[in-house]
């Protein structure tokens, strides 16, 4: 598993691998919805924390036909299939990579993104936190979208409406802990329900993406 | 009798084909009395006037909108567990039903919204939850139509479905706490001491139970379609295959 997941991060960060496009997709995000709105910096502080998240969201969801559908057109999946470590590990392990090097770098980015849009000083904090804690659970959903998806040539349209839906939760209870943040109230309360769904997920996902896999690989 | 009987397409088609045209014309003959009774012969209601009347479409189609799902989901649990056939293809002919009563719920709400909320739409969290149950739909039916092979398309749908009203549950609960709503509460729980009054309650009920009727029936059709389809692209293989041997 250990292996699979520098595999996958290696492959992601080498040339065309589309390590920093995520990025790169974030900060247009940030930079066009000022250009929809209006530079009136009231209302960008006001809808700041949701515009990131909204961002974050996106741009996560940019890369997630990468997790499977390489190895599925290569024949890597099958081999890792039967391969003696557990389908579920192999979610997980790509589900991992896949935070690694589009969530870290998202919630490590979103401060200066947060500045742009001219967010509360003390939303910073409860922005990155708040990332940091949500990412895995958008990266292990898609994991389990884009295992869905696999078997179906240009699925990428599918793969966001099947996968849009269910970050629904996540979205609202991490963007509810910025914006609490930036008002100077308790965060705990969204917090806690989204460190609970992250878990939940990660706990839960792999065995319904794994289910998946072995049935499009059957 | 039990409903592995039915996990044979044959048995299912001879058993539900005598039923759907009763189905139908029980269904439409309690929707007809239920409609009359509830738009010409029950008051206006003292605050709402006339526009209360919209209620006899409303609710019902916003209870199958969600039953519909709860039906699939079954549907979906029966195919996954034991492979029942029928089972997946009731759940692939219910998600058409369950969007169209969706959006019959969203359209209906928008119409009664609009002269006693002052508007068509808010973001109230029962409306952005079917909102979201309608793209759980469409999710639904994309896939479905995505995979060629029948069997793998059950298969991943089901999974789908399953993981969808996980989902749906936690977006349902994720709504009531972002936003304060427009929308009254339940008025028709079995177990509330406070309900709609009888003369609102009796028509609606009956339009209740048609609209549940009306969909049993258009569900058995349905899926006997899906069976009959399935039946064709089977024999249209079997010619084929033979004429390649000759």
């Amino acid at each position: 598993m250990k292996a699979l997941f520098w595999r996958d991060i290696r492959l992601a960060v080498r040339a065309g691998g589309g390590f920093g496009l995520a990025l790169a997709f974030f900060l247009i995000v940030v930079i066009l919805v000022p250009f929809g709105v209006g530079p009136e910096r009231a209302v960008l502080t006001r809808i700041a924390p949701g515009i990131v998240w909204v961002a974050a969201l996106l741009a996560c969801l940019l890369s997630l036909d990468r997790i499977f559908a390489l190895d599925h057109e290569d024949g890597t999946l099958p081999l890792l299939a039967t391969a003696p470590i557990p389908l579920e590990g192999v979610v997980l392990a790509k589900a991992a990579a896949h935070w690694v090097v589009t969530g870290v770098p998202l919630t490590l980015a979103a401060p200066v993104f947060g500045f742009l849009l001219n967010m509360e000083a003390g939303a910073y904090l409860w922005l990155v936190i708040s990332l940091a804690i949500g990412t895995p659970a958008l990266s292990m959903i898609g994991a389990f979208g884009a295992a869905l998806t696999i078997g179906i040539k240009r699925g990428g349209l599918l793969l966001s409406l099947l996968v849009l839906p269910l970050y629904v939760p996540v979205l609202v209870f991490g963007a509810d802990a910025v914006r609490r943040g930036a008002e100077g109230l308790s965060v705990a309360t969204p917090l806690m329900i989204l460190a609970a769904i992250t878990m939940g997920v990660l706990a839960a996902m792999p065995f319904a993406a794994a289910a998946v896999l072995r049935i499009n690989l059957r | 009798m039990s409903i592995w009987e039915y996990a044979n397409p044959k048995k299912f088609t001879a058993t539900v084909t005598p039923i759907i045209p009763w189905a139908f014309a029980i269904g439409l003959g309690a929707l007809a009395v239920g409609l009359i009774w509830g738009f010409f012969f029950t008051p206006d209601d003292y605050r709402q006037g006339s526009t209360v009347k919209i209620i006899y479409l409303h609710v019902p189609s916003a209870f199958l909108a969600i039953n519909a799902w709860a039906m699939m989901l079954v549907a979906s649990l029966i195919w996954i567990i034991r492979r029942h056939h029928v089972s997946a293809l009731a759940a692939k002919a219910a998600a058409p039903v369950g969007v169209t009563m969706t959006l019959i719920a969203l359209a209906t709400g928008a119409i009664w919204g609009q002269p006693m909320w002052g508007t068509w739409w808010a973001w109230d969290p029962r409306l952005t939850s079917f909102l979201i149950l309608f793209l759980f739909y469409l999710g639904y039916i994309a896939l479905w139509e995505a995979i060629p092979d029948p069997d793998t398309a059950a298969d991943l749908t089901s999974i789908l479905c399953i993981v969808g009203s996980i989902f749906a549950f936690l977006s349902r609960y994720a709504a009531n706490y972002w936003a304060q709503g427009l929308h009254q509460r339940a008025s028709l729980s079995l177990d509330a001491e406070e309900n709609v009054a009888d003369v609102f309650w009796q028509p609606l009920v009956l339009c209740m139970v048609a609209f549940t009727i009306l969909f049993l029936a258009l569900i058995l059709l349905r899926t006997r379609t899906e069976i009959a389809k399935r039946r064709i692209a089977a024999l249209e293989l079997r010619a084929r295959r033979s004429e390649v041997r000759i």
